[in-house]
């Protein structure tokens, strides 16, 4: 049941979120990252919502779109409850009642007709593979690895290079794989966050059939996003899931991977929230960049548990935010400087984009770069 | 049965309790419709004396052979009426209680429903008691001493009790050292005593007391047998270290050639020790322990040329040759008295503890301001390589306590009153410091508690509204990542040094107790008691006592109080010398056994062994029941797949009627 919200009826905000459980600890919004740059309170919303009668005004608060679904909140909470899902709840309202922004809508809208929230149509979702050596995997023909790939890197030029290098990574390792090239729909995380639950309530039910249809033994996703949502909303998926990094190591540990250059930089990984925090992969990423023969792997202060949110999630593409305050991306890459750090993996799309961003607001590309691991990985294999 | 039966059916209104949802007079009047029934009568407390005198009146006025009692659980006054019929001439297992209480008023509303269920409850009732037979309650001998598991200030306090009270107590220690955690702790909440000013007096007297027999460096290692006469197992673990010889002078210690090279258990690993170690100056015994695990001899087979201890030791007390001996004994009783771990504070890894020097646990804390500590009571830590007397001090309540995210959802109840107390000798040793304290309630329940609340805050330590959510590292500066929820601020505050309110968790090796023993969980994995409210130091084993912290969290008052009444339960057997054992127990019939063993592997209380016997000249094996141990759950008798095992007064051919009477109602 972790992260499930209920749709009954019946439920009222304080049963659905279980606000009654709250003491009031403030160890939600002591460790909500975003707060140094908004006015967003996630304590305040558990308290405030426990009277019905304030929703709707409570809805009406820019704040609740500054949450980036880190789950920081969640996983902090001495009694349970995932704070975040109150303001997602709300969110809820107003996509209920059709008030919220028009790139919001337009996500929504192509999610729901081209099954991913950029507004591609859905026949140009594999254009990625051209020109690859790409095994598809066919539902009647078990597999091992069945590959999910995110919307993001299926559409975003930027991106599309972590699945082309992730199929080159296979071949090599000679991994019995498959990728999809057909029925491949998002996986909704970003709906769910968006507040879109009829919607995503019917994408995990499509998804579900979709992938449970496939005789493989369990499903590979490149984005921490997918890899989170599918682990903690899906739960009558019929295989396991895991992300790729995961899927590396234990290639590498097997031998079936190899190096065959060095690199000699300094490189920090910054562990994902989805990847790290709510789904507790912090090893494998390390072990993949330690294999590396010159690389000196260096960690922020606040690496792993105390990760700090890039602010890629949440919905936070569809929705800028007001703050003039230093973004936490660039808080991230001031820190990967000080290090002397001249790569910053990263192990998501989101992270790529936002940390890319910052690095270049930061004047720093001379000096260093941000790599999605399979870049790294690829260009040495 | 010889006589017929002539039965009296007593209702009882508990107050109102059940009358108001039973109507009892109806029940009355349905009860003499039934076979057997001479007296019916309902009264407001059956309990009472009045009402107890009503039965024994009739008993004796009305010929009465058999009693049913409906009213409560059995589990209060069973004994209560027992007693009275017996004292009115009846044998005290002619009694069956009928449940209307806690199995129908309590949990039905429905006044006409319930009715007929009390109606169904007595029926079967009565066809049971028509059908039992006089059962004898046994005595045997109890032997006149104590066990006692664990040595801290609960095993302490227990021991002296009973060897005051004149019976022989074996107090059996773990560590080389009496005392526990007590004997860590600096000053005492909430009136500061110095604690080991208070307790050192008492750890001497538990290894001089002529009725003590105090077993150090040990563990239990089997207990066989029953209340009055349990055979206890001990291993000493070899000191290689002579105890007589030993006259506790430390040469060895210092002219070990691993020298101060290891983690002071004692000091919580900010101290050093040799391998050759006293756990503190005041430990007792004051004898020496070589710790086997970092002894070179003893891993490598080498110490150099030879072992220095040995060389320089005047008294001739190494012995390398030293093995682990094992001692046996009985005892009429057990305290268990194994105390706490505090909360590993990794678990918790937004808090840095274990990263960060210089964020340390309350227990940690205790160390670093005690005179006898590893800094002689100065308080310093390093921040990075950098060793520093803190002036931003932060304290942070409820670290693993009160918190689902590590399993733990109980309330330590010492944490909120350390904090105070060691965010008050901070003040004292440091005046110049700021000191917080983060916390999300303040608990400060005990005598003289809000008082020394009061004092503390007044002295200058200022309390915020807020349970942090992260540690992180700026420049030199540990930063708080929390939010005064009073004021609903975020807020990330800078400090020097971090204290964490560690609570208090059940031994990392509480296991091996509880599988030695038998012993039960509650919820929280401490060792359960008998009953909440009313058997609070008892276990489900008799002759099995809980004192101190293994049961649960508790401030040293709370501990001393329940080691005494431990102590004075446990004595209960050992004065009277004897023990009475329940008639209640299961009874084998040999005839139809089949030695199959099954029942002794159901039994939870280990009574039922295999025996062999002579049927009609074949040696056969078949159960027997140690009465002693038979508790009469029944277990073994569900269990049993040819009838052969039964308790008394549940024989099947007892409750199979009672069941059937439960299905009509005439
Ligand atoms: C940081 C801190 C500060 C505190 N400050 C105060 C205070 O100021 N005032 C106050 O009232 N209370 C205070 N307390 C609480 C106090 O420490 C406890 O109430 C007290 O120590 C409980 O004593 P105990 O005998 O039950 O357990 P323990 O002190 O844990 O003693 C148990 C003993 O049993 C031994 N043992 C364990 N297992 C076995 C075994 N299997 N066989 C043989 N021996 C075994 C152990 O080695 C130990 O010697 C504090 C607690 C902490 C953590
Ligand atoms: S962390 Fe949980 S209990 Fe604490 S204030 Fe937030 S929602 Fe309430
Ligand atoms: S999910 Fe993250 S950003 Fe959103 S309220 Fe919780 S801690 Fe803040």
């Amino acid at each position: 049941m972790r992260g499930m919200i209920m749709s009954t009826e019946s439920q009222t905000f304080t049963e659905k979120f279980d606000l009654l459980g709250c003491i009031q600890c403030g160890r939600c919004t002591g460790g909500c990252p975003v707060t140094v740059r908004t006015n967003l309170n996630v304590r305040r919303f558990v308290y405030d919502a426990y009277s019905e009668e304030k929703l709707e005004e409570l809805a009406k608060l820019a704040e609740i779109w500054d949450c980036t679904a880190c789950h920081t909140c969640a996983v902090r909470c001495p009694k349970g409850l995932k704070p975040l899902e109150v303001l997602i709840g709300l969110r809820s309202m107003l996509v209920d009642s059709g008030k919220v922004q028009s790139t919001v809508r337009n996500a929504l809208e192509s999610v729901y007709l081209e099954g991913n929230p950029w507004e591609k149509p859905k026949a140009t979702r594999y254009d990625w593979m051209e020109g690859l050596d790409v095994k598809l995997a066919k539902p009647d023909t078990p597999v091992e690895n069945l590959f999910f790939v995110c919307c993001t890197i299926a559409y975003d030029p930027r991106l599309q290079v972590v699945a082309k290098n992730m199929v080159r990574l296979l071949n090599k390792a000679g991994a019995d794989y498959g990728f999809m090239a057909e029925g491949e729909s998002c996986c909704g995380s970003e709906i769910h966050t968006l507040g879109e639950e009829l919607l995503f309530e019917e994408i995990v039910g499509e998804n579900t059939a979709f992938l449970n249809d496939f005789q493989a033994r369990r499903v590979i996703t490149l984005s921490p996003h997918c890899f989170a949502t599918y682990k903690a909303r899906y739960p009558h998926l019929n295989k396991p899931v895991l992300h790729y990094t995961q899927l590396l190591a234990e290639l590498l540990q097997q031998g079936n991977l190899s190096w065959g250059h060095d690199l000699q930089k300094k490189v920090v990984f910054h562990d994902p929230c989805y990847l790290g925090k709510q789904s507790g992969v912090y090893d494998e990423p390390r072990r993949l960049l330690k294999s590396i023969k010159g690389v000196e792997l260096v960690e922020f202060d606040r690496s792993r548990e105390r990760s700090l949110c890039c602010e890629g999630g949440g919905g936070k593409m569809w929705v800028e935010s007001e703050s003039k305050k230093e973004r936490l991306a660039e808080t991230r890459i001031k820190d990967a400087h000080n290090l002397g750090a001249q790569i910053v993996a990263v192990a998501c799309p989101f992270c790529v984009l936002t940390l890319e961003d910052a690095m270049k607001a930061l004047g720093y590309e001379e000096e260093m770069r941000v790599a999605e691991m399979t870049e790294l990985l690829a260009e040495l294999a | 049965m010889t006589e017929k039966p002539k039965l009296g059916v007593y209702i009882c209104h508990c107050g109102i309790n059940i009358s108001a949802t039973v109507d009892v007079e109806a029940l009355t009047e349905y009860a003499l419709t039934l076979p057997n029934v001479k007296v019916a009568r309902h009264y407001s407390y059956m309990c009472s004396d009045p009402g107890q005198l009503l039965i024994k009146n009739d008993i004796k006025a009305e010929g009465l052979n058999r009693i049913v009692v409906a009213s409560c659980s059995p589990r209060m006054h069973e004994p209560t009426f027992r007693k009275s019929i017996q004292a009115a001439g009846l044998n005290p297992y002619f009694l069956e209680m009928a449940n209307i209480r806690e199995q129908c008023s309590w949990v039905h509303e429905d006044r006409t429903e319930a009715t007929i269920k009390a109606k169904k409850l007595v029926a079967a009732a009565v066809a049971k008691v028509r059908l039992l037979e006089p059962l004898e309650a046994r005595e045997v001998e109890a032997e006149r001493s104590a066990l006692i598991i664990g040595a801290g200030i609960a095993g302490i306090q227990a021991a002296l009790d009973i060897a005051d009270a004149g019976f022989k107590v074996y107090l059996v220690e773990k560590s080389p050292s009496v005392g526990g955690r007590m004997a860590q702790l600096d000053k005492t909440f909430p009136t500061l005593d110095c604690s080991a000013c208070i307790l050192t007096p008492k750890m001497v007297d538990s290894a001089n007391h002529p009725n003590i027999e105090l077993i150090t460096y040990a563990e239990v290692e089997e207990v066989k047998g029953y209340i009055g006469n349990f055979e206890i197992k001990v291993r000493k673990k070899a000191r290689y270290v002579d105890f007589d010889k030993c006259t506790g002078c430390g040469d060895c210690a210092s002219a070990c050639r691993v020298a101060n090279r290891f983690a002071s258990e004692f000091d919580e690993g900010m101290g050093k020790r040799s391998a050759v170690y006293l756990p503190f100056p005041q430990a007792v015994p004051a004898k020496y322990t070589i710790d086997p695990k970092s002894c070179l001899y003893l891993t490598k087979g080498k110490c150099g040329k030879a072992p220095k201890c040995a060389e320089v030791c005047g008294a001739g007390a190494i012995n390398f040759e030293q093995t682990d001996e094992l001692v046996e004994f009985k005892a009429g009783a057990i305290i268990v008295a194994t105390g706490f771990d505090v909360f590993d504070a990794t678990g918790k890894p937004e808090y840095g503890y274990g990263q960060y020097p210089n964020v340390i646990t309350g227990l940690e804390m205790e160390r670093l301001v005690s005179a006898s500590g590893p800094t002689g009571g100065k308080i310093k830590v390093f921040n990075g390589a950098e060793e520093i007397v803190p002036q931003e001090i932060a304290f942070i309540q409820c670290v693993g306590s009160r918190d689902k995210s590590v399993g733990v959802e109980y309330c330590s109840r010492v944490c909120c009153m350390y904090t105070a107390k060691q965010a008050h000798l901070i003040v004292d040793k440091l005046p110049e410091a700021k000191v917080r304290v983060y916390y999300m309630d303040v608990r400060a329940f005990g005598k003289g508690f809000e008082e020394f609340y009061d004092r503390v805050r007044r002295e200058g330590v200022r309390y915020i509204r807020g349970n942090p959510s992260e540690i992180f590292k700026r420049g030199n500066k540990l930063v708080i990542k929390a939010e005064d929820t009073l004021t609903a601020t975020p807020l990330e505050d800078e400090v020097d040094m971090v204290v964490l309110a560690v609570g208090l968790k059940p031994r990392s090796d509480y296991r091996t107790t509880m599988e030695l023993l038998r012993l039960s969980q509650s919820p929280d994995q401490f060792f359960l008691e008998a009953h909440p409210k009313l058997r609070p130091v008892d276990t489900a084993t008799d002759g099995i006592f809980l004192a101190g912290c293994c049961q649960g969290p508790k401030d040293i008052p709370d501990t001393v109080a329940q080691a005494k009444g431990a102590a004075s339960s446990a004595m209960i057997p050992l004065a009277k010398g004897k023990v009475t054992i329940g008639a209640q127990v299961a009874t084998v019939f040999e005839a139809t056994c089949r030695g199959c063993g099954f029942c002794v592997s159901i039994c939870p209380y280990s009574a039922i062994e295999l025996v062999t016997v002579n049927r009609m000249g074949h040696m056969i094996e078949v159960a027997r029941v140690n009465e002693a141990l038979c508790k009469g759950c029944g277990s073994c008798s569900a269990g049993c797949l040819s009838d052969s095992i039964q308790p008394k007064s549940f024989r099947d051919r007892q409750i199979l009627p009672q069941i059937a009477a439960l299905g009509v109602l005439r």
